[in-house]
């Protein structure tokens, strides 16, 4: 049993996957939360959400007098990750087809990245 | 079936068994120990030991068994002694069974081993994979071919190709790629996968005659998968348009020039292929489950069937085109259904489709070459002209290139004439 991280992403100036109008907006809702009830009875979902846009973002970095800060995030691009699921799949195949649902919940392209280690480091 | 180029090593037959027994030694040693590039060495280690061993005392009555068992035997050597074994071990000790050994043993007995191919070629195909990773890592694990061998076909350098190779089986442990056949709801797509992957790698093997071998290697691909896939008509479909496109290929060029289906020696064609590929044919056409590889050597079937250009049912491969294009609307379907048609309506009707779709294939070199011969059959020289030299600019192979050129000076000593 491995872990998978499924994330979207936004592109500047276009939506960031949630509909515009009322009416869509609910249908939308009812197939995340659809999801979501799918993925936690199959003990699928691990933590999942969605992220405020990268002006929101603060970097910190180390230096000889101590952190620095700057507003905004960390790589300057026109995409940024939206959202994302961690989910428990026993391969890629089983991810994938997780994948492919978010997809059809919420129509946007989903990245799909395993997980090398999981959980705290202990010694 | 003749191979023109892979003449090898007979005298001892290692070579032969090596081709033929490689991707299935490989295959059942990664399900044994399921790790790609111990299966790999330890193959390869039983292949130099045959090596040196059948020259003397002869080829043992199964030799693709023969190679597993000492690949098998010198792995689980190597994995007592190294220290890639012992981290191996750990790994594998995480399982409740305590010994290694008797759990190698269970995973032996486990599935048939013809399954342990299948298994492969979907691990190799898998679309998680760049296509480029795709067609090196089914003709270096199924195919045998040495990492400089797939270097060659791809016009790559050595150590370029084996990055490649090195990155592919990375993606495969660290992303988790299965080995194993799919899932029925999977099946299609994946399949679609196998045999685009297959299918490009016959196609690369047209592109010159240092690249032959990739086509012998891709029909032996394809046969080996309907034979393992009996049930799917497009694993059928594409061994049938394979080798209906062989066997024209002594006819396909001449002086190292491209000569065009209608130009052709028709005597020069390969009769057993033809007779295979129609057998083929009509047995998908009895199931029928058509899909874009069926169709396509449906279409190969009919132009193989007539012994003259003039000869040709042109009718019937306008309808198969017009299938095909129902269940594959490419501009390139397109464009090859436009040629047919002009045999029946002209160049003229051709030329009005050709046109039609010309934006979206400007790249694409027999486009603007069958555009030319339309113009050119309307009497419009200049635009011919223009047209394969526009072709000739975008052709990338010799054969391809001298083909063209050929129709330029045609056109020359056609304006002269008149």
């Amino acid at each position: 049993m491995g872990q998978y991280l499924l994330s979207t992403y936004a592109v500047e100036g276009q939506g960031a996957g949630a509909p515009s109008t009322p009416e869509d907006m609910k249908t939308f809702m009812e197939r995340v939360v659809a999801l979501e009830d799918e993925m936690e009875a199959t003990g699928t979902f691990v933590f999942g959400g969605a992220l405020y846009g990268p002006d929101a973002a603060t970097v910190l970095r180390a230096s000889d007098s101590g952190p620095v800060m700057t507003d905004g995030p960390f790589v300057e691009a026109k995409e940024h990750i939206a959202g994302f699921y961690i989910i428990n799949a026993d391969d890629l195949d089983a991810a994938l087809v997780w994948a492919r649902k978010v997809v059809d919940a919420i129509s946007h392209p989903i990245e799909v990245r395993p997980f090398r280690a999981t959980g705290r480091l202990r010694a | 079936m003749t191979a023109p180029v892979a003449a090898t090593g007979d005298a001892i037959g290692v070579d032969r068994v090596f081709r033929e027994a490689y991707g299935q030694a490989v295959a059942t040693l990664i399900r044994i120990f399921g790790d790609i590039t111990l299966a790999e060495d330890a193959v390869q280690e039983a292949f130099v030991v045959a090596s040196d061993r059948w020259p003397r005392s002869g080829i043992p009555p199964n030799p693709a068994g023969w190679i597993v068992t000492t690949a098998r035997n010198r792995a689980i050597d190597d994995l007592r002694r190294s220290a890639r074994g012992r981290q191996l071990h750990e790994e594998l000790g995480a399982v409740v069974d305590p010994s290694r050994e008797a759990r190698i043993e269970r995973r032996e007995v486990e599935g048939p081993v013809k399954d342990d191919q299948l298994r492969l070629i979907f691990t190799c195909c898998h679309p998680a994979l760049r296509t480029e990773h795709n067609v090196a890592l089914t003709l270096r694990l199924l195919g045998g071919l040495s990492v400089d061998e797939v270097a060659r076909s791809f016009l790559v350098s050595e150590p370029a190709m084996a990055k490649r190779l090195v990155r592919a089986k990375y993606k495969i442990k660290a992303a988790g790629i299965p080995y194993r056949v799919p899932e029925d709801a999977d099946l299609p797509e994946r399949l679609r996968s196998v045999l685009s992957v297959l299918y490009l790698i016959y196609n690369t093997g047209l592109e010159g005659p240092e690249r032959a071998s990739l086509r012998t290697e891709a029909i032996r691909l394809a046969r080996a998968l309907v034979e393992l896939m009996p049930d799917e008509p497009e694993a059928a479909g594409l061994l049938a348009l394979m080798l209906l496109s062989e066997s024209r290929a002594t006819a396909r060029t001449s002086d190292g020039s491209l000569v065009l289906l209608r130009d052709q020696d028709r005597t020069r064609w390969n009769r057993t292929m033809i007779q295979e590929g129609h057998a083929i044919v009509r047995a998908c056409i009895r199931r029928g489950r058509p899909g874009p590889f069926q169709l396509q050597a449906a279409i190969q079937a009919v132009h193989c069937s007539a012994d003259s250009l003039e000869a040709t049912d042109w009718a019937q491969i306008v309808a198969l085109y017009d299938h095909l294009f129902s269940v594959m609307p490419t501009p390139v379907v397109a464009l090859n259904r436009a040629i047919a048609a002009a045999e029946i309506e002209g160049p003229g009707a051709a030329l009005t489709a050709i046109d039609a779709i010309a934006a979206e294939l400007d790249n694409y070199h027999p486009m603007h070459a069958a555009r030319g011969t339309m113009l050119r059959r309307l009497g419009r020289g200049d635009a011919a002209r223009a047209a394969y030299e526009r072709a000739a600019s975008l052709a990338v192979t010799e054969a391809d290139q001298q083909f063209l050129a050929h129709l330029l000076d045609a056109l020359d000593e056609g304006g002269t004439e008149s």
